[in-house]
């Protein structure tokens, strides 16, 4: 078949020259083993870890941090078989984005790949959780909402990502905190934020939680009315939507997104990669970026992210023990 | 939107650099559609660095042509060798590699190609036209509604079910069962994993096509090589005939009829509107027998469908910022890298860009005819190889696609394992397409139906709810007893030796269909 091959090359060519092209761009400042940079996206391509990654791979090549950063995916059951490969790894110039649907991921597909057996890196960024209703919905305040969420859990369907996904954690945890028992919570699982959209659009159900790049947009527009933002503070993609906590209900959630790396690493090698991300963190077009994608900066790294993801292991089993996904 | 605001976007999109982006877009597109297992996904998200080197507009180009590119080449190792590229193209490869077999691989490949260029044109021309008014419809589509147009879809599998339909049944029940494998999305629980991880996502559609098709067609193939002497396809004429082009165009309209609104519905997918479409033509067709040997109408069909359902696709993506497919959503991150926030304010924020890119899809759609047309000669002569080097050919070619997704060993284990199975079902004379098509159908019925009893807490008749779910049920009601009526009626009328002959044409078809290659 020659004319695949050769299609096929022309395809296999033309990637390293626009990555090289692209690295060209900026100076090569730290040399040695990092200048090779993989990561490691558990997921499919399109994402939100993907997105994470490859907007980390533009910093770090823009900049010259490193020469040549390779994105690869492996997908599957909500990251913990990416988790798995990481832990067979001996590569240390390897990092794996990973998030807070990893550590309940782990849980319900029972990995044998726990998150500490894996080396934490750093938190790079988190998302706040948007909760909406459409746009001829009776409801214009989260207290509204819940009111009328209370009366009737069942008949108040709430769509929102895949189970056990951050949105339906953010889902159980608003209904414990305002006395609905999380059981009779009537989530509607999606696909993808493309899908609740539509969902929403079309006043098929009663409210949706996502990112707020997903819903954000729509809010602006007028087409869904955001009635609450998860995270302690107001997002200043959606200014005018209060938080939870405003709304006097005491439920944070920031759908965070970290790295991860190889286990059994040396000390040193572990400082290289922190101290990479560090100084990729730190350029103006992370800056930049963090802006354009409406991402919070929640930095931080080594020991202190690794005590951060105990905690949200803990909080997160409880919750999805509620919910009933962790038996 | 206006045709002086699309005239002003081909004035954008028509500069040397932009075209050869276009170019650059089409070819590839073309090479990882015809690579199964290395979608325009896949190649979009490994291309999206190039956004940070490359003006908006050229990227996008470049982008929207991978797109549209991966539609085409998708049919032609459909046809050719029996290998679907994408899922969209499995019903392409029903007719179409029949007709290959019998030496009209050209005129499959032309219908083909000139299908999906009048469709994907006609597409493009409703996009710039009538996106805003049609997605305020297809915004309306329900869960329960989905779930109608998957009963619609399921009876039109009867016209694929093949010469006994016991055999096609079990064929479909064992596509049902392998779709219900991996995660289940509304619980998140998993079923019949085995506790395998990668089980956990389900078994890929893509997966199941090339090791049921032509896995399982390269053993069987392998498995009669000692018998006799091997015959050689002979190649008849180049080109598409007049009678070819009189059989094409209605199709090739039906098609794009088909395929567009499914892809403006946020969940419509590529996939169905093809299954409607090939049981479209096979009931309209003047020439009935030949479907099952090789009908240009199942080729033209399904392929125009595919294509009018890529460009609808790009209707909620432009109009409300809704990804309803991978690729969308990947494009979606590319405008997001440029700053651009896609979504209902698109348009009037960015709208000569959208123009450009709806522009350029005009050109690289004429672009992909062009290039491909005079490659049909070419890519014919891929059947003038040797069968043992063309098979092991094909061997090779699918497993490195199957491979090359996830690189993980297990998927090469799924992949001859299936392909094993599809051995037996076409040594045993068991269709292998009803699988693949319950595999695609099963979810997407289960899921609606689902989400749609979990909305309305239980309550049957929101099923019924809506006119749309009710004119579809009723279509698939009357598609599926219309004929068992009829049947019924026709038959107290006919007489004894007119059945008899019957029976007999049905025992040499099945004959046929034990023989392999189709009669």
């Amino acid at each position: 078949m020659p004319l695949t091959r050769r299609g096929f090359l022309a395809g296999a060519l033309a990637l390293p020259a626009v990555s090289t092209l692209a690295a060209c761009a900026g100076t090569v400042v730290q040399p040695g083993d990092l200048s090779r940079l993989r990561m490691m996206v558990p997921a499919s391509p399109g994402g939100g870890w993907d997105t994470t990654a490859r907007t980390l791979q533009r910093v770090i090549q823009q900049t010259g941090l490193a020469r040549n950063v390779q994105v690869f995916n492996v997908e599957g059951a909500g990251g913990t078989i990416g988790i798995g490969q990481l832990a067979r790894e001996d590569d240390d110039a390897l990092l794996m984005m990973m998030g807070l649907v990893m550590v309940g991921a782990i849980d319900t597909n029972d990995s044998t790949t726990r998150l500490d057996d894996v080396t934490p890196i750093a938190q790079l960024i988190a998302e706040t959780e948007l909760i909406v209703v459409p746009a001829d919905s009776p409801y214009d305040t989260l207290e509204d909402f819940v009111a009328g969420w209370a009366a009737d859990p069942r008949g108040t369907p709430i769509a929102g990502g895949s189970a056990g996904g951050t949105d339906q954690i953010l889902a159980g945890l608003l209904a414990q905190a305002v006395g609905i028992d999380p059981v009779e919570v009537n989530y509607i699982a999606y696909s993808g934020g493309g899908e609740s959209l539509a969902a929403l659009l079309g006043n098929q159900v009663a409210a949706g939680i996502s990112g707020t790049a997903d819903y954000g947009p729509q809010v602006q527009s007028g087409d869904l009315k955001g009635i609450a933002v998860s995270t302690a503070d107001r997002s200043s993609q959606v200014p005018d939507v209060p938080t939870i906590i405003e709304s006097g209900y005491d439920v944070e959630v920031t759908n965070w997104r970290g790295l991860m790396a190889r286990p059994g690493m040396s000390d040193g090698a572990r400082e290289d990669l922190i101290g990479l991300v560090t100084e990729a963190h730190d350029t103006d077009e992370w800056a930049e970026a963090l802006d354009a994608n409406g991402w919070l900066d929640t930095f931080q790294t080594g020991d202190e992210y690794g005590e951060f993801l105990a905690e949200e292991e803990t909080r997160v089993r409880q919750v999805l023990t509620e919910i009933g996904l962790i038996q | 939107m206006g045709i002086s605001d699309l005239l002003g976007g081909f004035a954008d999109a028509i500069t040397p650099v932009n075209l050869l982006f276009a170019l650059l877009g089409v070819v590839l597109g073309t090479a990882v559609g015809v690579l199964p297992g290395i979608g325009p996904a896949m190649t979009v998200a490994l291309l999206l660095p190039a956004t940070y080197v490359l003006e908006p507009t050229s990227a996008l180009i470049m982008f929207a042509g991978i797109y549209y590119g991966g539609m085409y080449g998708g049919s032609t190792t459909s046809i050719l060798l029996n290998t679907p590229g994408e899922s969209a193209s499995i019903m392409t490869a029903l007719e179409g590699n029949k007709m290959a077999k019998a030496g009209r691989g050209s005129a499959a490949l032309a219908t083909a190609a000139i299908g999906s260029f009048v469709a994907g044109t006609i597409a493009t021309l409703l996009l710039a036209l009538v996106a805003p008014a049609l997605v305020q419809v297809a915004i309306n589509v329900t869960t329960a509604d989905y779930f109608a147009l998957a009963v619609l879809a399921f009876v039109a599998v009867a016209s694929v079910l093949g010469s006994s339909p016991l055999r096609g049944l079990a064929s479909l029940c064992l596509g049902l069962y392998l779709g219900l494998v991996g995660t289940d999305v509304l619980t998140g629980q998993e079923r019949f994993t085995l506790g395998i991880p990668q089980l956990s996502d389900g078994i890929d559609v893509v997966v199941v096509a090339v090791a049921l098709f032509a896995v399982g067609e390269s053993l069987y193939v392998a498995s009669r090589l000692r018998k006799g002497s091997v015959q050689v396809i002979d190649h008849k004429g180049s080109w598409m005939t007049r009678n070819d082009l009189r059989r094409s165009w209605g199709p090739w309209l039906r098609g794009t009829a088909f395929g567009f609104p499914f892809g403006v519905m946020p969940a419509g997918g590529a996939e169905i509107p093809t299954f409607l479409s090939y049981a479209t033509e096979k009931k309209l067709t003047k020439h009935p027998e030949e479907f099952g040997h090789g009908a240009i109408e199942g080729v033209a069909g399904p392929e125009a469908a595919n294509n009018a359902s890529a460009a609808g696709v790009l209707v909620p993506l432009l109009t409300l910022g809704i990804p309803t497919s991978a690729t969308a959503a990947i494009i979606l991150a590319a405008f997001q890298g440029y700053g651009i926030q896609p979504g209902p304010t698109l348009l009037t924020t960015e709208g000569p860009l959208v123009w450009a890119l709806i522009a350029s899809l005009f050109i690289g759609n004429a672009m992909l005819l062009v290039l491909n047309l005079p490659l049909v000669g070419l890519w014919v002569k891929l059947l003038r190889i040797p069968r043992p080097y063309l098979y092991a050919g094909i061997l090779t070619f699918a497993s490195l696609g199957s491979f090359a997704v996830n690189a993980d060993p297990l998927d090469l284990v799924i992949l001859m394992g299936l392909g094993l199975l599809g051995f037996a079902m076409r040594r045993f004379g068991w269709p292998v397409a009803p699988a693949v098509i319950g595999l695609i159908l099963g979810p997407i019925a289960e899921t609606n139906l689902r989400r749609a009893l979990a909305i309305s807490d239980g309550d049957l008749s929101v099923l019924v709810d809506s006119w749309f779910s009710r004119v579809v049920l009723l279509l698939a009601l009357l598609a599926l007893v219309g004929p068992v009526v009829l049947r019924a009626v026709r038959g107290r009328r006919a007489t004894p030796e007119e059945s008899a002959q019957q029976q007999e044409d049905r025992e040499v078809q099945k004959a046929g269909n034990r023989e392999g290659w189709g009669a």
